[in-house]
């Protein structure tokens, strides 16, 4: 919950200040752009909601086993919506204050703004939704069955390589519908291109928190033999770090790359296909630190 | 649980790998996303120098990719040498 409203603050707080900026640009649009700004912060806010639910659940659900399991399975559900709230929290804030800037310089345009705000706030959202099922998973499994020694290592790698790997892509998907707000105010005629780039741009920024996803579906859903030694429980664990943390940084470069690619399209409409061509190519090389780490965490999970 | 010497060893050792791979991965990524970003600014001023552009891109990120392979390398060989 702590780490669930660090994102979500800083988030609002960018949107606010844009606000602010674009009312004193513009004091005729005052109304609609505080209109936009609240809609914007209310998407910001929902990672912070779902982090609150979460808390709230772990706070009045009375635990009755208190085994090792149980605990990493409280604490991981916590840490995972917590971390995976910061992403999206901090993204989610980008486009909402983009567009309120937006509309004070082309008052004509709110409707297609706020429609791209919200399309590009929405996709920044999903991996803290990512999280939010893994959270849930994790607090209404009964894991009571299973072996206890690698178990509490796998639930708590699963919790940290989807709650770690949300921050990147929820980050990176933000600073690209940021600029493509920004495109849609300064380049009217060009919204289509650059809706569809930046679509294009986020999907691929979300690549990082699917495979975080898919280490911890794995470490949740598979059986491990019970065990004595220390090696296999730390194995487990350390998959779900390694692509917790891996996955930041390509879906924070990634999104590095697509805001660039989405502003240049809306300024030389022209180059659009070279463009999109080198986005995609420079973060197909970005995505490849990632993927070392989906590699790393597979040969922990499966072959060591 | 017992604690002896090779398996406190190998836990190490896998964590480490983990550790080692994960944060490895962060500059890399955002490094070469950053290489990517300038790419695109400058294809979108003087499309006329694309392919030129991307090469530099490619060779930029190639370098920049380098600590991440490193990174990989050291995590294989805890997993599997150690």
């Amino acid at each position: 919950m702590g780490f669930g409203a660090i994102g979500a603050a800083i988030g609002e707080g960018l949107t606010a200040a844009q606000a602010n900026e674009a009312v004193s640009r513009k004091p005729e649009m005052a109304g609609d752009i505080f209109k936009s700004m609240l809609v914007g912060q209310a998407i910001a806010e929902s990672a912070s909601i779902f982090a609150l639910v979460i808390a709230m659940i772990l706070l009045f659900t009375n635990f009755s086993t208190t085994s090792y399991t149980m605990i990493s399975v409280v604490l991981g559900a916590g840490l995972c919506m917590g971390l995976g709230a910061i992403g999206s929290g901090v993204g989610s804030g980008f486009p909402a204050g983009a567009a309120c800037i937006g509309m004070a310089r082309q008052p004509g345009m709110s409707g297609r703004l706020t429609t791209n705000m919200l399309i590009g706030s929405a996709v920044c959202q999903t991996p803290s939704i990512f999280a939010l099922v893994t959270s849930f998973i994790l607090l209404f499994t009964d894991f009571s069955g299973r072996p206890v020694s690698p178990t509490w290592a796998a639930l708590l790698g699963a919790a940290l390589a989807s709650g770690l790997g949300a921050i990147g892509s929820g980050l990176g998907g933000g600073l690209v519908a940021e600029t493509s707000c920004q495109g849609v105010a300064r380049q009217p005629e060009q919204t289509t291109p650059v809706t569809n780039v930046m679509l294009l741009g986020q999907a691929v920024t979300q690549t990082t928190a699917i495979y975080g996803l898919l280490i911890s579906f794995i470490l949740m859903f598979k059986g491990f033999p019970a065990t004595e030694a220390w090696a296999p429980p730390m194995a487990l664990l350390a998959a779900g770090l390694c692509m917790g943390i891996g996955a930041i940084g390509p879906g924070v470069g990634e999104g590095f790359t697509a805001r660039s690619a989405v502003d240049q399209i809306a300024r030389a409409p022209e180059a659009t296909a070279d463009l999109t061509r080198v986005m995609l190519v420079g973060q197909a090389v970005a995505e490849s630190t990632g993927i070392y780490s989906l590699v790393i965490a597979l040969v922990l999970i499966f072959v060591v | 649980m017992a604690i002896e010497g090779v398996d406190i060893i190998k836990a190490a050792a896998f964590l480490g790998a983990g550790l080692a791979m994960g944060l490895g991965a962060i500059g890399p990524g955002v490094g070469e996303g950053m290489a990517a970003a300038k790419a695109c600014e400058a294809i979108g001023r003087n499309p006329k120098e694309a392919g030129l552009l991307t090469r530099t891109m490619l060779v930029g990120q190639a370098v920049s990719e380098s600590t991440g392979i490193y990174s990989l390398v050291i995590a294989l060989l805890l997993l599997f040498v150690v």
